[in-house]
């Protein structure tokens, strides 16, 4: 069957380019607000009122990371590979412009907003009624602008990266619609009540809350995972069969977990048993693509060895594995007794958001980097080396310290003597847990420090510098070509 | 571009690919892990159980109530039934005993002290300090300095009414004059004052000092003429040096000239009855026991046990 030609110079990088270095610059304004508040729980000194206060601070970093580096990196990796996986430019330049200006302009209204005090008050949906019509309209431009690059695509068939891409975006669109039914006081007022009140609305808050872990950060990065895995690895998918079916799976279960969320409250028992249930089931469908991707190795594990953006990758696999398992353990109501309200939903919550969402992007970001601005490695692989262990430690730190403090507050909540009495006040739960909220600090910025450094690496990168004496990631000598660079125009955006 | 008719097959791994290809990407067309497939049936499996077991899923006019008749009532019903049990053991005979008996008994005491400890630290320590030890306006309790008096039963009758409640007819209730802000002393006249109550406390002999008449003539009625100060009004004790309002003589200005007058919650509808006794008898023995009710008062309250109340551990 003959392809009808395309010259790669027709795809729209600099779109991708520009959600890339947002990527990088929320990513390391978000870690820094999460560093911030790790510190204000041991030092709670730190609280200034009344605009930066825990209370303040806390949904700035959560939407700082999840919404402004995770949906800027979703952003530029699916227009990326939308275009080269379709073999066409991206549809409606305008369009995909109006998505950066835009979906940039939402995070700052957002972001104003908490500082401010303004919020709905619904986790991880905090922004206020005027913030959230604005983010549809976005929403919604980013959806033509997919639709209409895969119907005018040159492939016959569609890649499984984008599956997952666009049931990321039309699912964050109907929960984002589904929890945001407020009603504003008056149109002049940033205040909005919630539409279901009561139980009726932390269902609908917790369907939303676990389906934008579900659908933002895990389909989304999945579809990441799906192009970058095999394209870093050179080598094929490992399963067709096993994306389809761990696609599909994964898709329908998630969407019932959310009850999990509301053990042990209001909620109907029946609800909390499908919400349990439900996320066990979960358990092997998001496991399917790890699996996918780590299998995508087989025959060629020794490029493991050499090169630390694969490995980036690899470990984010490893935690993601880990993170799916340890969700539905969670959910069983049981353990959740113990551990609900505790640190350890902070530690689980962690090992997923910093071991696989942060650490698939920054192994993607250091592939695609190079590529955007024409470069056939990054500035320097070493530093790529050194920006994995420091986050590894920072990870580790972090979510050993959050277990602990998690487990150990859960065991001190419930314990009794022999006579009846409780055996520790809430207030000595919080100075038990003190060392930990040091520990759990330190992870954080060895984190952040980690983040940092790509960004160097990446400045380096795109000035064409190529760092001295270093191999490359088939362990082959790098040549120091800056000059070969700087002869060529460089389009930085 | 492969020929679909013929196959393509991955050389490192000799899987046949699926014939597709984007941007250079291929897909194996390996079958699903065998392993991956039973775990996903078994936990289905079990899911499935848990539905029969529990209740699970609406049906009009309620929901399945599954075969074991849980519900998250009956789980709390069975573990507070539990903590209540082992309360039981003591609180039959401590909802009988009085105070005196309570702390000749050492099994009553040691249930006592537990009870209240533990009530303290949820309730109390907020204020009080988690070591009782106070601060500046909240009353150390670890002394043996008493506003309102150290026996076991004046601790009781603070915690039930509270101090200065507005809505609690029974409250600790007194309040100094605001001498210098209404005007009923004057500023030199309030510091020679401040200098004789600073002597006062260390031990010196005040009785030439200007402060004495003036004393004399609008402290003395409560705090008494020996500022040994007056329980039953809540009037500390001047002689001594705990100042609960700090000890500076900015300090000691302020209080004079604006009064102070503190406030202290009434537990008697927050807590119940055996928890107040329990605490009661924790706090008086933080206290150092410094004053043990005396066998001839007459005050010892007399003790009218409610119905049985399960303890602490209902008000979670």
């Amino acid at each position: 069957m003959a392809m009808p030609a395309f010259d790669k110079t027709e795809y729209n990088y600099d779109i991708v380019k520009f959600f890339t270095l947002a990527t990088c610059f929320w990513g390391v304004v978000g870690m820094l607000v999460g560093l911030v508040i790790a510190l204000q729980m041991a030092f709670p000194q730190l609280n200034f009122e009344p605009y930066l206060t825990f209370g303040r601070l806390r949904p700035l970093h959560t939407s700082g990371v999840v919404f402004a580096f995770g949906g800027n990196a979703l952003f530029a990796t699916s227009y990326y590979i939308i275009q080269r996986t379709c073999r066409t430019r991206l549809w409606g330049d305008k369009w995909a412009s109006f998505t950066f200006w835009g979906y940039q302009a939402f995070i700052v209204m957002a972001a104003l907003g908490y500082v401010l005090g303004v919020t709905q008050g619904k986790e991880y949906a905090e922004p206020e009624w005027y913030a959230d019509l604005w983010l549809t309209i976005v929403w919604v431009a980013y959806l033509i602008v997919f639709m209409m690059t895969i119907i005018k695509r040159k492939e016959p068939h569609l890649y499984v990266a984008n599956w997952f891409f666009l049931a990321f975006i039309i699912t964050v669109a109907v929960l984002h619609l589904g929890n945001n039914l407020n009603v504003p006081v008056d149109l002049l007022s940033a205040k909005s009540y919630s539409l279901p009140s009561g139980v009726q609305s932390a269902m609908i808050q917790w369907w939303y809350g676990h389906n934008a872990v579900g659908f933002f950060l895990t389909a989304g990065f999945l579809g990441m995972m799906y192009y970058f895995i095999p394209k870093r690895a050179e080598r094929p998918v490992y399963s067709y069969r096993l994306s389809i079916v761990h696609f599909w799976s994964l898709i329908f279960i998630y969407i019932w977990a959310g009850p999990h969320h509301l053990h042990y409250t209001a909620l109907p028992d029946w609800a909390q048993t499908l919400g349990m249930t439900f996320s066990i089931m979960l358990w092997m469908p998001s496991w399917g693509g790890m699996i996918n991707g780590m299998m995508t190795l087989s025959g060629a594990w020794h490029k493991l060895r050499k090169d630390p953006v694969l490995q980036f990758m690899i470990v984010s696999l490893a935690f993601y594995g880990m993170s799916t398992f340890e969700g539905p353990l969670m959910s069983i109501r049981a353990v959740n007794a113990l551990s609900h309200y505790t640190d350890w939903t902070i530690g689980h919550v962690h090992s997923g958001a910093l071991g696989w969402v942060g650490f698939i992007t920054f192994g993607c970001l250091y592939y695609l980097v190079p590529k955007l601005w024409n470069r056939d490695e990054v500035y320097s692989l070493k530093l790529v080396s050194i920006h994995l262990w420091v986050a590894t430690l920072g990870i580790v730190l972090y979510i050993t310290a959050m277990w602990i403090s998690g487990i150990m507050q859960g065991l001190m909540w419930r314990s009794y003597n022999e006579m009846g009495f409780l055996n520790y006040s809430f207030v000595e739960t919080v100075a038990a847990m003190h060392p930990y909220y040091l520990i759990r600090s330190l992870g954080g910025l060895l984190y952040l420090s980690g983040a940092v450094l790509m960004c160097y690496n990446f400045y380096r990168t795109i000035r064409g510098d190529v760092a001295k004496n270093e191999v490359d990631k088939e362990g082959q000598p790098r040549q120091a070509v800056t000059q070969v660079y700087a002869s060529q125009p460089v389009h930085v955006s | 571009m492969n020929d679909h008719h013929d196959k393509d097959i991955d050389e490192l791994s000799g899987i046949e690919t699926t014939g597709h290809e984007w941007d250079g990407l291929k897909e194996l067309n390996n079958p699903l892990p065998r392993w991956w497939v039973w775990v996903f049936v078994v936990t289905c499996l079990w899911s499935f159980w848990y539905f029969v077991v529990y209740p699970a899923w609406p049906v009009p006019g309620g929901a399945t109530t599954g075969t074991s008749g849980y519900t998250q009532f009956k789980e709390l019903e069975a573990s507070q039934s539990e903590i209540s049990a082992r309360q039981q053991v003591y609180l039959d005979r401590f909802q009988k005993a009085e105070f005196q008996e309570i702390m000749n008994d050492p099994e009553l005491y040691v249930f006592a002290k537990a009870g209240g400890s533990s009530a303290f630290k949820d309730n109390c320590a907020t204020c009080h300090g988690s070591g009782a030890e106070g601060g500046k306006g909240y009353p150390n309790l670890n002394d043996d300095d008493w506003l309102w008096g150290g026996r076991v039963e004046d601790i009781y009758t603070t915690l039930l009414h509270g101090i200065r409640v507005h809505n609690d007819m029974d409250t600790r209730q007194s309040q100094m004059p605001a001498f210098g802000r209404d005007g009923l002393l004057k500023r030199d006249e309030i510091n020679q004052l401040v200098t004789y109550v600073m002597d006062l406390s260390k031990g010196q002999d005040v009785q030439a000092q200007p402060g004495h008449v003036l004393f004399q003539q609008n402290c003395a009625s409560c705090h008494g003429a020996d500022g040994k100060g007056n329980k039953t009004l809540g009037a500390p004790n001047l002689t001594d040096a705990i100042w609960l309002y700090g000890g500076t003589k900015a300090d000691i200005y302020y209080s004079i000239f604006n009064a102070r007058g503190g406030v202290m919650p009434a537990w008697k509808d927050r807590l119940d009855e055996q928890t107040i006794r329990q605490l009661s008898i924790y706090v008086h023995e933080l206290g150092g026991g410094e004053e043990t009710m005396r066998e001839s008062d007459p005050a010892a309250v007399p003790m009218t046990p409610p119905p049985a109340v399960s303890g602490a551990a209902d008000d979670q």
